[in-house]
């Protein structure tokens, strides 16, 4: 299992052209404290069957959300994703390639790259998208630090109830010194103007939210994006791809930049990574935009082809003047993406958003239906939502465990005595599993 | 023509790119759609108003086979370690080992939602620590976070949790030391961490100037970023006396861990005095590139630095149950959920693999065949750091562009006739003409010497034929690209009308 393929008698005459006595010798130049000195204290290596019984093992004694019937979300979701998407992510010379910087021979990767930015381009309305970030959180970040940029302004403002571990991973940056930022209406249903206009002024670099946002509910982005522009501030929308399909996209209430996690493309839920960032802006500002950009052009005998480009913004060329630090991306995560858009097409994509929305709404009425849960807001909402329950939400969601039931998320409020209840509906779950949900939780 | 293939493979090349997705298929054409809705279906106009789409998203209109030759026509353009010699210095382009692809696509690791109940993830918990336990002996530096998304990422991480560490300590500073053969991720994340770059000269040997470095080095310098061994592929013999002139104005010494394949299981940069190391799990942890990623960037820091690691991270309680904790001083979460799981799988798989001594042999033996390559090319390349190199080596085209005009450009797109991928070209910046080369060791001795002859090949045609040269590659999918039309009128997106 050690993939190392020499013999004794290779290694030997390969020590001779090197003019080394043995392999001690070519590292003399660790000084002797900075030697390890031991073995590594590590276990011994497998045979393949040893360590693929032993991984087996190690995932049997996990109970995965696919094995349940899950209402889980909270920006991991759990959606079909058409057989043809692995099978042409497991091709290695997409998988086993690297970052395409001698295009001769990366072609490949790098048309699917332009295809995903077209994709992404389609869905959100903007007029450029770029090869991936990390994930939503990072995304979101660098739409931020963008917007920071291209306004000189160092101040944001979070609006609504954007996820938790975005605003978390956004100060962790802000820590940094680079921006600052002030978060509102973090625990309602969806931003309010007052709130939102009293924390804008003329330092504000961006108005960033979310829509679906945290609790599954749409803004009003006509409001939020005309707030940020009375102010001369960007205003920056993350979004849920497959919602694009039936939702008019941020780009018609003006948004600069959008943002999202792209896992619901294609991608499975993986404990949630790797996933992908979805980045898009508008043709004025990529050249503040981070990340890669693939743009096609003509080789030499004058055909089509297509080259990474634009890369003077980006660290191997600008080092400390770049836009982002980020070099490796997420470039098979946007492959997949790709594949899942063109296998779903825009008949797919809208019939999987529906069907969503759909089961969402179903659950949604039947639980309400129930008495035991109530609706703490009633605002417009893709396909998760967030209910409070009557009773000890903690222990429900256990209770519903035992019965195969992954029962949302629990979120805490500020309210100690009523915590929320966030389900997600994807098109994978069946009406007899919404109806065996209800009344499994209505008999507790 | 004939001429000019005379030393590449018999095979037809593969024609380049043929229309986009959106151009196949009719337009009715679908491939998957959702099962037919068996709960009432939802009046969207009436449910969100407005907010409904008035224009259909332009999206490709296929079926699957259209898809799959699609794509496989892609893929035959493209060029991964299945393909052949890829000698990518500092990316340590080694073998993808299949049963990880297998691993990490285990229903009980992939159908893992990342919010549930730590009882229903205990395997995959444990999968985390003992990755991370096996980075902390790895690397000398016990506290580790899998959290970071790649290496540039996990600088990000550690450089933060340098900055926390100064500022609980009322001693905040602004200048990150970096010597000019850093990768260039190190100064943009120095910047992105609000700080400011102070690049330093290497010294004749191409290691750090001691000299240089103390004279950087103040009590306003927050970490000083190395790598080690460096992007020449030198191990720093004063690696010890660097760290110690670091720690005495108060600053941390952090390990870029891009070349960390050179010295598994015979030195640990803890060891050596470091603070801090991420670790790109997709060179020396075999996990695939993906074309560009996703890859993983666990770092690891000293004892002194884990209260400020990113939270939350995975831990052992007393009853040998496993959960989730924030160390006491964190910097917070650098991205959503815990880390890009899929390749911590990949990477685990790897780990336990090839153990304690395989671990080493992959060391030596990538030493070796760098070595090999290098005493290989001495004569016809200039080896402008002529000593025994780590995992990787850097000889200079001077000599061609000199004497034939010949660019380590054309020599590099000359290797693709030759069924090679070329070595990193122009980097480190301070070698001129850089071909900065790393075999790995997965690659076989056939492979080695493959490369070798193709590389004294082409400086022979570079002084018989230099046009030749200049004007490869002849047999790859596209011939070479108009970059500077491509950023002069940027076409980033497929239209209908072709604007």
């Amino acid at each position: 299992m050690r993939h190392i393929p020499f013999t004794c008698e290779q290694r030997a005459g390969m020590l001779d052209v090197v003019g080394a006595a043995s392999i001690e010798d070519l590292f003399t130049d660790v000084p002797a404290p900075a030697r390890l000195g031991r073995p590594l204290s590590l276990p011994s290596g497998m045979s393949e069957m040893e360590l693929v019984r032993h991984l087996r093992e190690l995932a049997a004694t996990n109970t995965p959300a696919t094995e349940l019937v899950s209402l889980a979300g909270a920006g991991c979701y759990d959606h079909y994703v058409p057989s043809v998407v692995d099978h042409v992510i497991r091709r290695p010379e997409f998988f086993t390639a690297y970052t395409p910087y001698q295009p001769e021979v990366s072609q490949g990767t790098l048309q699917a790259i332009y295809e995903y930015q077209t994709m992404i381009c389609e869905l959100t309305g903007m007029q450029v998208a770029n090869a991936s970030m990390y994930d939503g959180a990072t995304a979101f970040v660098e739409a931020a630090l963008m917007a920071c940029r291209l306004t000189r302004r160092c101040r944001v403002v979070v609006a609504g109830p954007v996820h938790p571990e975005w605003v978390e991973t956004l100060l962790t940056y802000a820590d940094s010194g680079l921006l600052t930022v002030d978060v509102v209406c973090a625990n309602g249903g969806v931003s309010e103007v007052d709130p939102v206009t009293s924390a804008l002024d003329y330092d504000v670099a961006a108005v960033l939210c979310a829509s679906p946002n945290f609790m599954g509910n749409l803004e009003d982005l006509s409001m939020l994006g005309t707030a940020a522009r009375n102010v001369g501030a960007l205003f920056v929308v993350a979004s849920n791809p497959v919602l694009l399909a039936i939702l008019e996209p941020p780009s018609a209430f003006g948004a600069d930049i959008v943002v999202g996690e792209g896992q619901p493309l294609g991608g499975a839920m993986s404990f949630g990574g790797p996933g992908l960032g979805f980045f898009a802006c508008m043709l004025d500002h990529v050249r503040q935009m981070p990340g890669r950009l693939v743009g096609r052009t003509l080789d030499a005998d004058g055909n089509d082809a297509y080259v990474l480009t634009l890369s003077t913004r980006e660290q191997h060329i600008r080092r400390e003047k770049a836009t982002s630090n980020i070099c490796s991306n997420h470039a098979l995560n946007a492959l997949a993406a790709g594949v899942h858009l063109s296998a779903l097409g825009l008949a797919g994509l809208t019939g999987v958003a529906r069907a969503c929305c759909a089961k969402a709404r179903y659950l949604r009425g039947r639980l309400l239906g129930t008495g035991r849960f109530r609706a703490p807001w009633d605002v417009a909402f893709g396909y998760e939502f967030a209910l409070a329950y009557d009773g000890d939400a903690r222990d429900m969601h256990d209770a519903m465990r035992e019965r195969g039931y992954l029962a949302g998320i629990v979120v805490e409020t500020d309210d100690e005595t009523e915590d929320l209840c966030l389900f997600a509906v994807t098109e994978q779950r069946t009406r007899e599993e919404l109806d065996g949900f209800v009344s499994e939780v209505a008999s507790l | 023509m004939t001429e000019r293939l005379a030393h590449t493979p018999a095979k037809a090349p593969v024609r380049g790119p043929r229309e986009t997705v959106f151009e196949l298929g009719a337009s009715e054409s679908t491939c998957v759609l959702p099962a037919p809705l068996d709960v009432p279906d939802v009046d969207l106009a009436a449910e969100l108003g407005e907010r409904v789409r008035s224009a259909p998203p332009n999206l490709p209109h296929v079926t699957e086979l259209e898809i799959m030759r699609h794509y496989a026509h892609l893929a035959q353009m493209n060029f991964g370690v299945d393909s052949g010699c890829y000698p990518l210095g500092s990316c340590t382009m080694k073998y993808n080992p299949r049963v990880n692809e297998d691993a990490c696509r285990l229903p009980g690791f992939s159908g893992l939602h990342p919010y549930q109940p730590v009882d229903t993830v205990q395997g995959a918990l444990k999968l985390m620590v003992g990755l991370a336990d096996g980075l902390a002996e790895i690397s000398g530096l016990p506290g580790v976070t899998l959290q970071p998304a790649a290496g540039a990422h996990g600088e990000f991480t550690a450089l933060m949790m340098f900055r926390a560490a100064h500022v609980a300590a009322g001693d905040a500073r602004a200048k990150v030391v970096i010597p000019d053969t850093a990768h260039g991720t190190n100064p943009a994340t120095v910047s992105v961490c609000g700080y400011e770059t102070v690049t330093i000269a290497s010294d004749e040997n191409g290691c750090v100037d001691l000299d240089a470095l103390r004279d950087a080095l103040d009590d306003d310098v927050a970490a000083v970023m190395l790598t080690n061994p460096n992007t020449l592929g030198l191990f720093d013999p004063r690696i010890l006396e660097i760290t110690t002139a670091v720690h005495e104005v108060g600053a941390y010494a952090y390990c870029d861990g891009a070349n960390l394949n050179a010295i598994l299981g015979i030195s640990r940069p803890g060891d050596m005095g470091f603070d801090a190391l991420h670790i790109n799990l997709h060179k020396t942890f075999s996990t695939p590139h993906g074309g560009g990623g996703p890859g993983s960037g666990p770092v690891c820091v000293t004892a002194e630095l884990a209260p400020y690691l990113p939270g939350p991270v995975p831990v052992t309680y007393a009853d040998g149950t496993l959960g989730w904790d924030y160390p006491e001083a964190t910097i917070g979460r650098v991205r959503g959920f815990h880390g890009n799981f899929g390749v911590l799988v990949r990477a685990y798989a790897y780990l336990r693999a090839l153990g304690s001594e395989g671990l080493r042999e992959v060391a030596e033996q990538a030493v070796l065949s760098a070595n090999y390559l290098r005493a290989r090319l001495e004569g016809t390349y200039r080896v402008p750091y002529d000593r025994t190199c780590m995992h990787e080596f850097v000889v200079s085209g001077s000599i061609q562009k000199a004497e034939n005009g010949v660019r380590t450009l054309d020599i590099a797109k000359r290797l693709l006739d030759y069924g090679i991928h070329p070595p990193t070209v122009y980097f480190p910046q301070l070698v001129d003409e850089a071909l900065m080369i790393e075999p790995t060791e997965t690659e076989p001795l056939a492979s080695l010497d493959a490369l070798a002859e193709a590389l004294l090949l082409i400086a022979g045609e570079a002084a018989a034929n230099p046009e030749l040269v200049k004007g490869a590659p002849y047999t790859t999918p596209v011939r070479r690209l108009d970059e500077a039309r491509a950023a002069r009128t940027p076409d980033l997106r497929w239209t209908p009308s072709g604007d």
